[in-house]
């Protein structure tokens, strides 16, 4: 046997409705044994589908896929004996102790009760749960949780190990934990673990990297050999006479390149082959090393040509001198638990302002109680210059909300979802169809004004929502995770927005977890345990990572973190 | 602020119908529910089976029996003359009931004397068991009244019994207007208990929460469609229970309608009340069914309220099922005016309104 | 294989008692539903107000009212004029009006009709009771009354009525076995399809899936743990009814067992294949309750008679467990280890646990579509 996994023109559909989604589209390649497969791509691009169709949970429409020289298809009891599969959300029992849920893998797997034992000891201490045995996994942290998944999945000792989405929802520090568990792995035992992750950062982690965008197979090899062409085609930019946000947006302009995003105090700049980048003379223009998501922006790009211009048409709000948002000591309790304690900051105009932090930091407590969504238990709270408390409604009719899920009413069309939310702010006759029209030409919803706002993709979704939250024109904007799960393509277009209305002086709050982003904004605070550990902008936070030549958003966070759990 | 409320109606009701599932429940189950337990939910007993022992071979015997063959709440199964087999037939549920004529049945009446026979009754269902009971009685009044009267013997003293709104007593017409209440109560609540769960789960109810509109324009924005909705539903299976089981309407129109309106502030209360209480959706289905089962149960719909034990009597108080069904019966069989209504109602109109200002408290001030 | 079973059973109690949610609906839900509806469903007529009106009072008259007054199944409420007591009927205050005529005397020796009974005829079913009731206790009034005047009555044919089983005619004694099944059914069915979705809604069906568990292994694993379960519930029920309701048990406690195990099989074989057809909560939510608590209230002749019934409701039935085991129950509880009863009705809930059972076995795959 010399493949840990083999397929050849793999084809899987979904019917949803009256939707076909083509999940896979002829998929071949063949996977070494022992070695880190990563298996990377943006929401919906199949993923998950091929770990399912691995793991011989799904029938594939056409196409053969072979697991350790077994067909996955047709003898699927006998490839899942041999093989650990971690899905998604793992499937650890909440109301059963770590313990128990190990036994209860063991039994399924049929572990031999004496190995067992020394098993278990093993796979803990890899885990770093060997003191947690009695206490309930619903009780555990998102990241102890997916350790334990991880530990669950490889009771058999299996000789590939598929892990869906092991990163996801899952704090920095405990990220690299699982990444050094899983690198061990392969050392150790020599296991073959194909791994997926929309993360681009974590291809540097692969031995190998497969490329999925859309259901299709964009490019595979290594990771070195996937950055290479983008050598000396990425640049910082720095302007001393315009700021970073016209800054970026007018090289964007430029035709030879392909991306420009702000990153801390610079630009970040990709350049097509051979590209000649403008010169002015109050840019300081340095040259940096690629990073894997430059490639797959490139690549990209070349497939989709479609990235419309975003003009921006909309009212300034006049800039008040004084803060639009102010907490001041916010507290909040739920029983004995202080979901968010001692938060103090405030936001000016125009800011785009981040809050940043791992599940259970408090972000989203914070966050709901900012939107007027949960009262606070103590600490005062003034949203656009008005106390939520007594002038709610009043208050609200200046925000606007975008939620995590991109909460849109999923049996409705595009249409319907818009006339909803700008009657629901009080907007009627002329003035609604005006907005009306606004939202579809500048989202550009023409074409999918009719369909049912539950078929559209994760894209579309993500513009509706924020065409939604946009009908009334409002002084804020709360944005909650916004670009959770959408392509990096879709994400850009999604901040060029985010910049234009902070630019017309729309205050912008947003949270997210992918650290990557805080650089887009103005200033951020970093939560941990409900409390705020650091607030400043890009840079100031970046600077915490002392020890570190270029330290990325993730070292400080990682840094400060440690930081605070030291004595 | 109406403008909001009719935005937030006119959503409820495209999320509602757009839903190939939400539309069939609208209409399929209330259709084939009245059709099937309209048949099914009656106490009048037709097609009883039953064996005759008969050792009397007279011609009055005969009598007795062609009367009791010509009744079509009766069917015989079986002859019987094998006196052991009374009981295996009894037993074995063939038969509910066995008439045994003894041997001197015709000799003795022809003598002008009087006589006996005997029927034996399956009394597992004691309630079936007492209706056989009294329906075997009134074809022997009748034999008898027709025997006194051939034979020129006195005439038996008799009791003139008259029965108002129902005279042939008919066990659909009661339970019919039950049926009507109980679909009602049964859709309104399956609607209004998801709607607001329905919301969380999918994260629309923080983007609902987060416009200008008040508590209260969410509450009427989603009362308004249960009862819009309730309304149609109780339409549908009144006029099903009008024209297909022609049960008699003697009440008006407009008082029907306000029963059903006022009786809908509570389902519709109570609904919202369980969904906002409940995080999924499947809570608020367990809730709306642990809500429902006793509501049908203590609602005096099979089973009669006075029978129940004080205790429970007083627990029905606060079940909105109990008034509705008086209402319900009281206008379609009595012509019930609407002033004599004013005890149920408003019970109905308080429970209605302590529920959905309970629900409209708890939009805003659930803990999470 | 065993492995794998016993450790899914473990795990499935280690769930259920750390999760009160199974227990409550197993062991609180008999006991709140069978303690409301054991004392609050009940036909059996007390107290009900009825109207005396004596038009012209004489001996004979106040004789035959005082028959009603120390009844139990009446409270009498005396009016002057029959127009107040109608009045009354109107306003639902009494139920019946008896009304001596003014000539009571003379029609009782004249063979006419010295008594009448006006009934609110709504529910029709007291009406019936009612007047089965007045014109029983007016016979023996007349009885007595003809002995004290040294007379035989004339009436030629009297039925001796024989009822078997249940001979006090005590509805709780076929109410309570008849809520048994109704609690049974809901317990059997809500329980399984509840865990079942659980387990796909938090993402541990995907997992359970890729181990080498076969679908045999994944539907025993679920049956077993809430067979036993609900066993426990029925033990508590059966518990209730013999000593709180003081319901007879004829027949052997042991088929009464074995009986019940058969239907809450198909009971929760119904639980898992609502759980494998419905994917929406919504739909799953009507089915369960359209097709178990409802049918088991109206078309189990719990209540309502079969008999009595149109065909094709008649037909309808045939589908519907309860129908068997309530059949079953009353016959164990009321009149003892009846055969002929019990297996063909016992073979009835074998085959629908079968189909079921067969039913679910196909439908759920062990893959993910």
């Amino acid at each position: 046997m010399n493949h840990a996994i083999l397929t050849s023109n793999l084809e899987k559909t979904f019917v949803a409705g009256e939707r076909r989604i083509e999940a896979l589209k002829d998929i071949s390649f063949e996977m070494k044994p022992g070695i880190i497969m990563g298996l990377i791509g943006p929401d919906a691009a199949g993923k998950s589908t091929l770990m399912r169709l691995a793991a011989g949970l799904l029938v594939p429409d056409s196409g053969t896929i072979s697991i350790l020289g077994m067909d996955a298809t047709r003898e699927s009891v006998k490839v899942q004996s041999t093989i650990g599969y971690m899905p998604q959300r793992f499937g650890l029992y909440e109301d059963l102790t770590v313990q128990e849920n190990l036994d209860l893998y063991s039994d399924l797997q049929g572990v031999p009760i004496e190995d067992r034992r020394a098993r278990h000891d093993e796979l803990l201490g890899m885990a770093g749960l060997s003191s947690f045995r009695k206490r309930l996994s619903g009780n555990l942290s998102g990241g102890m949780k997916q350790k334990l998944g991880l530990a669950c999945s490889l009771v058999s000792q299996p000789k590939l190990l598929l892990l869906d989405e092991p990163t996801v929802g899952v704090d920095p520090v405990s990220r690299r934990e699982l990444w050094a568990i899983v690198h061990r792995l392969v050392l150790d035992k020599g296991t073959s673990v194909l791994l997926s992750t929309a993360y681009l950062d974590e291809a540097e982690n692969c031995s190998e990297v497969i490329l999925l965008h859309e259901g299709k197979l964009l490019a595979k090899g290594t990771p070195e050999s996937l950055r290479a062409p983008m050598n000396g085609r990425v640049f910082s930019v720095k302007s001393a006479s315009v700021s970073k946000r016209s800054l970026q947006a007018a090289l964007s302009k430029e035709p030879d390149v392909i991306d420009a995003l702000i990153h801390g105090d610079h630009v970040r700049v990709v350049m097509e082959e051979n590209g000649v980048l403008p010169r002015n003379s109050d840019m300081t223009i340095s040259p940096l090393s690629p990073r894997f998501e430059d490639s797959f922006v490139t690549m990209l790009k070349d497939r989709r040509k479609t990235v419309q211009d975003i003009d921006g048409d909309i009212r300034e709000i006049p800039r008040s001198a004084s803060p639009v948002i102010e907490l001041d000591n916010l507290e909040r309790r739920f029983g004995n638990f202080y979901a968010v304690r001692n938060v103090s900051f405030t936001v000016s105009s125009g800011e785009v302002f981040a809050l940043l932090g791992a599940n259970g930091a408090g972000k989203s407590t914070t966050f709901r109680m900012l939107c007027g969504l949960l009262p606070p238990s103590a600490g005062k709270l003034r949203v656009a210059g008005l106390d939520l408390r007594h002038a709610a409604s009043k208050a609200r009719e200046k925000i606007g909300y975008m939620s995590q899920k991109f909460s849109l009413y999923a049996n409705l069309s595009v249409k319907e979802n818009l006339r909803f939310f700008s009657r629901a702010y009080g907007l009627s006759g002329k003035m609604e169809a005006e907005r009306l029209a606004w939202a579809i030409e500048e989202f550009s919803l023409v074409s999918v004004m009719n369909a049912v706002s539950g078929d559209l993709s994760l894209g579309y979704k993500q513009r509706l929502a924020l065409a939604c939250a946009l009908m009334h024109e409002p002084q804020i904007l709360f944005l909650d995770e916004p670009t959770s799960g959408v392509d990096p393509l879709a994400r850009r277009d999604f901040w060029r927005r985010i910049n234009l209305l902070s630019a017309r002086g729309v205050t912008v709050m947003v949270t997210t977890h992918f650290l990557e982003e805080a650089e887009y904004c103005d200033r951020l605070a970093i939560m941990a345990s409900g409390e705020i550990l650091k607030i400043g902008t890009p840079s100031e936070i970046k600077a915490a990572a002392k020890n570190l030549a270029e330290p990325t958003m993730e070292d400080a966070f990682v840094e400060l973190i440690r930081e605070r759990q030291a004595p | 602020m109406w403008k909001r409320i009719y935005a937030l109606m006119i959503k409820e009701f495209l999320a509602l119908m757009k839903d190939k599932a939400g539309r069939l429940v609208l209409v399929g189950p209330p259709v084939i529910q009245i059709l099937v337990f309209g048949y099914a939910a009656t106490f009048d007993l037709k097609h009883v089976p039953y064996a005759v022992y008969s050792e009397d071979r007279g011609y009055l015997s005969r009598d007795l029996l062609a009367a009791f063959q010509g009744s079509s709440s009766f069917t015989l199964k079986a002859v019987l003359h094998d006196e052991r087999r009374v009981a295996e037939l009894v037993q074995s549920k063939k038969v509910l009931m066995v008439i045994r004529i003894g041997q001197n049945f015709s000799a003795d009446l022809a003598r002008g004397g009087t006589t006996a026979f005997q029927i034996i009754v399956d009394g597992r269902n004691s309630n079936t068991a007492m209706l056989v009971v009294n329906y075997a009685g009134t074809i022997v009044k009748a034999f008898n009244e027709n025997l006194a009267q051939s034979h020129g013997r006195a005439m038996p003293v008799r009791i003139d019994t008259r029965a108002w709104f129902n005279p042939n007593l008919e066990s659909r017409w009661f339970f019919i207007p039950g049926i009507v209440g109980l679909l009602t109560l049964l859709i309104t609540m399956l609607v209004t208990s998801l709607s607001v769960a329905r919301e969380r789960e999918q994260g629309t109810f923080d983007q609902l929460l987060v416009t200008p509109m008040s508590p209260l324009e969410i509450l009427i924005g989603k009362a308004l469609p249960g009862f819009l909705i309730g309304i149609f539903e109780a339409t549908v299976v009144v006029l099903a229970a009008v024209f297909w089981f022609k049960i008699p309407f003697l009440g008006s129109v407009l008082t029907l309608y306000l029963c059903i309106l006022i009786f809908l502030l509570p389902a519709v209360g109570m609904g919202l009340m369980i969904s906002s209480i409940a995080v999924t959706q499947q809570q608020g289905l367990l809730g709306a069914f642990f809500f429902m089962v006793p509501a049908i149960i203590l609602s005096g719909f099979a089973t009669p309220i006075r029978n129940m034990p004080e205790i429970v009597q007083d627990l029905t108080l606060i079940n909105p099922m109990r008034y509705f069904l008086v209402m319900l019966r009281g206008v379609f069989l009595e012509g019930t005016p609407l002033h004599l209504l004013l005890p149920e109602l408003w019970p109905l109109v308080a429970i209605g309104l302590v529920s959905l200002a309970i629900a409209g408290w708890l939009f805003r001030n659930r803990m999470y | 294989m065993k492995m794998r079973l016993n450790g899914l059973i473990k795990k499935e109690f280690i769930q259920i008692i750390r999760d009160p949610s199974s227990i409550a609906i197993a062991f609180l839900m008999p006991l709140v539903l069978l303690f409301i509806f054991g004392y609050g469903v009940s036909l059996d007529s007390e107290h009900i107000p009825l109207g005396l009106v004596i038009e012209s009072p004489s001996a004979d008259a106040s004789n035959f009212a005082s028959s009603f007054h120390a009844s139990r199944y009446f409270e009498t409420h005396h009016f002057s004029t029959t127009r107040a007591a109608k009045q009354a009927m109107m306003e639902g205050q009494i139920s019946a009006i008896i009304v001596l005529k003014q000539d009571f005397s003379e029609e009782l020796r004249r063979s006419g009709a010295p008594v009448q009974l006006l009934l609110n005829g709504v529910d029709e079913n007291t009406a019936r009771i009612i007047s089965g009731y007045v014109d029983g206790a007016f016979q023996k009034w007349l009885e007595r009354d003809a002995d004290a005047r040294g007379m035989a009555l004339e009436t030629p044919v009297r039925i001796e009525q024989r009822i078997w089983y249940n001979s006090e005619l005590r509805s709780r004694n076929f109410l309570v076995p008849g809520l048994i099944a109704v609690i049974m059914t809901l317990i059997g069915a809500l329980l399984t399809a509840l865990v079942m979705a659980r387990e796909w809604e938090r993402g541990t069906m995907e997992a359970l899936l890729v181990t080498p568990l076969s679908m045999n292994e994944v539907i025993l694993g679920k049956l077993i743990p809430y067979f036993l379960l609900g066993m426990g519930g029925l033990a508590l029920s059966v518990a209730m009814a013999l000593w709180l309701f003081h319901v007879p048990l004829r027949g052997s406690l042991w088929l009464l067992f074995a009986t019940s195990a058969l239907f809450l099989i198909a009971a929760l074989g119904m639980g898992l294949l609502i759980s494998s057809v419905a994917k929406n909560q919504f739909v799953a939510g009507q089915i369960a309750i359209i097709g178990t608590f409802l049918p088991a209230f109206i078309l189990s002749g719990f209540i309502f008679d079969i008999n009595s019934m149109p065909g094709i409701v008649r037909l309808i039935t045939h589908l519907i467990a309860a129908r068997y085991y309530v059949s079953i129950l009353q016959t164990l509880f009321l009149a003892g280890n009846e055969w002929s009863v019990i297996l063909p009705n016992a073979g009835a809930l074998i085959l629908l646990a079968a189909i079921f059972l067969g039913l679910t076995w196909r439908k759920t795959k062990k893959r993910l579509e």
